[in-house]
């Protein structure tokens, strides 16, 4: 089974206008939406859901007041300082249960809380699997593991040999959970100066995790400079430059339309996702 | 006054804001900038600031003494995130797991556990003419930004107008990095994409009581859904910046909008005034 999951480090570099349109490109695969906290592939794909689960994080304290006598030894073990005026901040509390176990009269529970849903839609390029985190909740990283769990159970079952995943923009925890034990990373920059930053510290974590990693370049003709020191970094660190997306007012329109670029345009972008395809298509991934 | 600038999706022009608005106000009065975007700090590559100090930032994590451990296990049944596990004769950390609430260590039977720092992130400060400049930066494979950024925000100076830069998404970095600000701005873009993630950052504003206001970037480059939403739910649209390439290739280069077309700046010291006067309206109310 091939898992690609597109990555970038910066956000907004066209992750999901590239994810999409493979979505469209590839004969079968499934697909995974592992940006839970911010989620848009859904808005090109048209998904009509199947199954809806609830995601349950991390627990929460609750201090029963009627059972405290204020005697305030939650508050000084509390190392995230979550309990203020004897009431516990929900948006704070990391639900280690600390104050549970040391209150001295039990009035501390620890419950659980639904922090999000994931979702198994149909759509008309295959499964999708996807989630919303709920606003503000913890623990992305836990319902990217789910989601991805539910991808790979689904390509199994179906007999499908391609998991496609759009990845969320950062380096931290449902970035390492959308990327570790993936077989290949396609990383989407952009030519800024910060866009090249942000790529290397994306780079620099497929190292980490030994997940190799491709570049490709949206919009390359914003810096036709930046573009060449991007693919000049990349013959340095041994790392292949695979594509040139130009900068195309057909991609907002896609969006726009609510469907993948290569259905709405026959523009430069969408030729130039569609060769990119090609090579990804017939890349090997262990 | 502490305004933060988040926006849900990510590349809509966050930091573009951010460094606008610290270069604008500059001179005006003191302004701190604080990164908070810690996984994909940016701002100092539109600011250019002179660093002058880089300070490790650590995190606590148990460590077993051998000798004194008797192996009963309790350590690893009380760990919330699965990061202490003992197998026989064994103690094993998972080190990136942990998230320091030191439950461990307080209920160990036989006080085996004490906690070192270990480094998570680094954070680097400077000054650019006027600006006091504050970066955070999460060390690669570090999976939890939040002390890198909790020992950020330690740093803001009450005097001084603080704008903090977040992180793109709607989880726990941008909470940590918004909750306690008198004010967010929301900087979106009018697509599709731009609304569905402003919708979701406008809960979590509202979840923890910040006023915010939107900024709109690349405006009319989409539709008008973002417009539509935002007077539906009584937001403020305090400023929409214009779809022109000539500001996406001057931002490629490392120059922010004031400083590429420094007539923005009266603009971004007007939308400092308004928002300073929704955010003592929102502290009333």
């Amino acid at each position: 089974m091939k898992e690609i999951v597109v990555l970038s480090g910066k956000g907004g570099t066209g992750k999901t206008t590239v994810l999409a349109s493979f979505a469209a490109l590839a004969e079968n695969s499934v697909l995974c939406d592992c940006d839970v906290d911010a989620p848009n592939l859904h808005l090109l794909l048209a998904p009509q859901a199947e199954e809806a689960h609830e995601f349950y994080g991390l627990q929460m304290a609750h201090i029963d007041s009627g059972a405290c006598n204020e005697c305030g030894l939650c508050v000084d073990v509390c190392r995230f300082e979550a309990i203020d005026d004897l009431r516990v901040d929900p948006m704070v509390c990391e639900g280690c249960g600390l104050c549970a176990r040391v209150c001295p009269l039990d009035a501390i529970s620890m419950r659980d809380t639904l922090a999000g849903h994931w979702y198994v839609s149909n759509t008309n390029y295959g499964p999708l699997v996807h989630a919303r985190l709920q606003a503000a909740q913890e623990n992305s990283g836990k319902l990217v593991m789910a989601v991805r769990k539910r991808a790979r159970e689904l390509a199994q079952e179906t007999d499908t040999a391609l998991i496609l995943s759009d990845g969320p923009p950062g380096i931290g925890c449902p970035v390492i959970s959308s990327l570790s034990g993936a077989g290949l990373a396609l990383i989407v920059t952009e030519p800024s100066l910060s866009g090249i930053h942000d790529m290397e510290r994306v780079l620099g974590l497929c190292r980490h995790f030994s997940v190799r990693p491709l570049v490709c370049i949206n919009k390359y003709d914003l810096s036709d400079e930046n573009s060449r020191r991007i693919e000049a970094h990349c013959r340095d660190i041994g790392v292949e430059a695979v594509g040139r997306i130009p900068f195309d007012p057909d991609v907002n329109r896609a969006i726009v339309l609510g469907r993948p670029i290569v259905e709405t345009s026959n523009g430069a972008a969408s030729r130039e996702i569609e060769a990119l395809w090609e090579t990804i298509a017939t890349c090997p991934v262990p | 006054m502490i305004l933060s600038v988040a926006s849900g999706k990510g590349g809509t022009g966050k930091t573009l804001v951010a460094t606008s608005l610290a270069l604008s106000l500059e001179g005006q009065m003191p302004v701190q900038l604080l990164d908070c975007d810690v996984e994909e700090p940016n701002a100092h590559i539109l600011l250019r600031p002179q660093l002058d100090s880089s300070e490790p930032v650590t995190a606590p994590v148990p460590e077993v003494d051998k000798g004194t451990c008797t192996y009963c296990g309790l350590c690893s049944e009380v760990c919330a995130y699965n990061a202490i596990a003992v197998a026989g004769r064994t103690v094993i950390v998972f080190r990136e797991l942990c998230h320091g609430c030191g439950a461990c260590s307080y209920v160990c039977p036989a006080e085996a556990i004490s906690e070192v720092g270990r480094e998570v992130g680094t954070i680097e400060s400077g000054r650019v003419s006027g600006i006091r400049f504050v970066a955070g930066r999460l060390n690669i494979g570090e999976a939890m930004a939040g002390p890198v950024i909790r020992a950020l925000k330690k740093l803001a100076d009450p005097r001084a107008a603080v704008i903090l830069d977040a992180s793109p998404g709607t989880s726990c970095p941008v909470v940590e990095t918004i909750r306690g600000s008198d004010f967010c701005l929301l900087v979106t873009e009018p697509t599709p994409f731009g609304l569905s993630d402003l919708t979701i950052a406008i809960e979590v504003a509202r979840e923890i009581n910040v006023p915010c206001g939107v900024v709109i970037n690349r405006d009319g480059a989409g539709n008008d859904g973002v417009e539509h939403h935002c007077a539906q739910e009584g937001i403020p649209v305090l400023m929409r910046i214009p779809f022109d390439r000539r500001i996406a290739e001057a931002y490629c280069r490392g120059e922010t909008l004031a400083a590429a077309m420094p007539s923005w700046q009266h603009g971004f010291r007007e939308l400092f005034d308004r928002v300073r006067g929704l955010a003592a309206v929102g502290s009333v109310s």
